[in-house]
């Protein structure tokens, strides 16, 4: 186990509803170290996302403070926090959230365009064959199973050879058997490549295969 | 992959609206192509025909200015009579290259226009009208035999029309004179065309107007010397001296309330077309709200996200700037038909005239209409925060 990539006391986010104040993320203390494969748990509303949000440099923390690679991002603008993912963080979502319009390989493409590194097509054949998507190069996201497009959404974030990757209920839109591919997958990235992964997900048996679990409840670890 | 492909990409994504906006562009830009290409065609037809009245100064009987212009360009109703004496009395001044006296009449004849009936247009004239006219070619024949001779030269249009030739005999209606047609003048593209020239007696003796004249025109031989010249005219009583640069001036008024209410027709097709713009882009922005987050989590900047966002609006802007050109470019016809429909006064000559000055204009206009029109859709995405935008869009 390397040393902590993400460093996190007292974080907090608090949403205003109205007149009501919610703490999404409550007083958060934690340390993730390079090549930790961690699931946060817990119910729908717990706070996972929000987490996943504040660690991937997404959204402002309200107080506390947040390190992210050795940068305090505690305070940081937009424009800095765009810097610091664009290439360093992978994400993967619940929805896939592809670009509709772009074929699987310009879907990636596109996340090397944005973070201004080289589009070598060659790699990314490489990287679509590694997800298991070498015969679906060309093709549209509509034309893709639940299961294909969350692999290029994998490919996605992998392309830029990111130092951690979040996901948000990466499974969450699958079924059993695609889940377990998935999550396969993020163990064989996990061990082989040395990828630092968290990942949000209320399936307990998925969780229970990563190697540290973080139990959130009302924002606040349990 | 750039943003430039990302654009282009995501308008072929709802093609009918891209389309519907693209052709709302391009009729505004065909209106405004239009709307150039008649301005410079009007002035540029007006210009060469009173360019080739050959004089700069017509001296006419005393009446509404407006008036001495149509009567001037089309020979139109509502003729007035001055004496032949005062064309005498200037005629030997000499700052005059060349003078010409004129007198025009017009005739109902029932035959005209295939049996409905029209005005037919006589000119009387003396030699001294072709040495204003240099570029004046006979087609067929020649001058005149004597200054009292029933004869008629005719010319270009109306011969065609009535498809006269040398040695026809023509009954003036309303009289019993015949004359015969010693001459048919090559075409000129100004109201010539449509004349019947007479010697000056004889249309004198027929039309019943013995020394009486609708105007002289006149050449000076040093323009400078224009002003003073008509100020010197001005004592002679009954007449009045309208200069070419004061009928221009005059037609120009006639019609600027018409280019009024068109250049405002253009500007609103070109409102809505930016509205309608604006419109598209930005239901395409708020649809792809998860989109342009997924976009900035993986590291694209407001610039990607505005730059994106304006180079779709400038795809569509200019895409419509490129066909509206093609629709006025082949619509010019039409457009023409129409203008000389509406027009209280329209030149011969094409009356709509396209240059590629206009097509590049039209098009650079397009283009910065859609710069203008990406610019609050392009802020609204760009301002996005990613995760609200990709939680908003789930």
């Amino acid at each position: 186990m390397g040393q902590a990539i993400i460093k996190t006391e007292g974080l907090t986010k608090t949403y205003t509803r109205g007149s009501e104040k919610i703490h999404a993320v409550d007083n958060v203390s934690l340390e993730i170290n390079e090549g930790a494969f961690l699931a946060l748990m817990g119910p729908s509303g717990s706070g996972k996302t929000t987490l996943l949000d504040l660690i991937g440099c997404l959204d402002s923390i309200t107080s506390g403070k947040l390190e992210v690679f050795g940068h305090d991002v505690s305070r940081a603008k937009e424009s800095a926090l765009t810097k610091l993912r664009r290439g360093k963080i992978g994400f993967i979502f619940q929805e896939f959230l592809l670009i509709p319009s772009l074929t699987v390989i310009e879907n990636i493409e596109l996340s090397l365009y944005f973070a201004r590194l080289p589009q070598d097509k060659k790699r990314l054949q490489g990287l679509l064959i590694k997800v298991g998507l070498g015969h679906r190069v060309n093709h549209l996201p509509k034309q893709l199973s639940g299961g294909e497009r969350q692999r290029v959404a994998v490919a996605r974030a992998l392309a830029v050879s990111p130092k951690l990757l979040i996901a948000d209920e990466p499974t969450g839109n699958l079924d059993t058997k695609n889940s377990g591919e998935i999550f396969s997958l993020f163990r064989k990235l996990n061990k082989e490549d040395g990828l630092t992964i968290i990942l949000a997900t209320h399936n307990p048996a998925l969780g229970s295969q990563a190697d540290r679990i973080i139990n959130l409840r009302d924002g606040k670890i349990v | 992959m750039n943003v430039f492909s990302i654009g282009l990409k995501n308008l072929t994504r709802k093609k009918i609206r891209s389309i519907l906006t693209v052709g709302g562009v391009a009729i505004a830009i065909a209106v405004l192509v239009s709307l150039w290409g008649f301005d410079t065609g009007y002035h540029r037809s007006l210009e060469s025909n009173i360019d080739k009245m050959g004089y700069q100064l017509l001296v006419t009987a005393k009446g509404c200015p407006y008036e001495a212009a149509t009567l001037m360009l089309q020979g139109g109703g509502g003729l007035r009579y001055m004496d032949e004496a005062v064309y005498r009395k200037i005629t030997d001044d000499p700052r005059i290259d060349k003078i010409t006296p004129q007198l025009i009449s017009t005739a109902y004849d029932p035959d005209r226009q295939s049996g409905r009936g029209g005005i037919s247009l006589y000119m009387g004239v003396e030699k001294s009208y072709i040495d204003l006219k240099p570029w004046a070619r006979f087609k067929l024949g020649g001058w005149f035999s004597d200054p009292d001779a029933n004869e008629a030269i005719m010319g270009y249009e109306v011969a065609e029309l009535e498809q006269r030739a040398n040695g026809d005999k023509i009954l003036i209606p309303g009289s019993n004179e015949i004359l015969t047609v010693v001459g048919v003048f090559e075409r000129t593209g100004t109201q010539d065309d449509g004349v019947i020239f007479l010697p000056l007696n004889t249309s004198q003796r027929i039309f019943n107007l013995p020394d009486k004249l609708t105007g002289v025109g006149i050449k000076l031989k040093d323009m400078r010397e224009l002003s003073a010249f008509e100020e010197s005219l001005y004592k002679e009583p009954g007449i009045q001296v309208i200069s070419l640069a004061q009928v221009k001036g005059t037609i120009l008024n006639l019609i600027s309330s018409a280019k009024a209410m068109t250049n405002a027709v253009a500007l609103i097709a070109i409102i809505i077309a930016i509205i309608g713009v604006v419109n598209t882009i930005l239901m395409s922005v708020f649809e792809r709200t998860s989109e342009i987050g997924v976009m900035k989590a993986i590291g694209a900047s407001r610039t990607d996200i505005f730059k994106i966002i304006c180079i779709e609006t400038a795809i569509v802007c200019s895409l419509g700037g490129l066909f509206g050109d093609i629709i006025a470019v082949l619509g010019t016809k039409v457009i023409e038909a129409i203008l000389k429909s509406i027009l209280p006064y329209a030149p011969r000559g094409e009356l709509v005239v396209i240059t590629p000055h206009i097509l590049i204009y039209s098009f650079m206009c397009a283009t910065v209409i859609g710069i203008v029109a990406g610019v609050y859709p392009a802020l609204r995405a760009a301002s996005m925060k990613p995760v609200e935008a990709i939680r908003r869009g789930e």
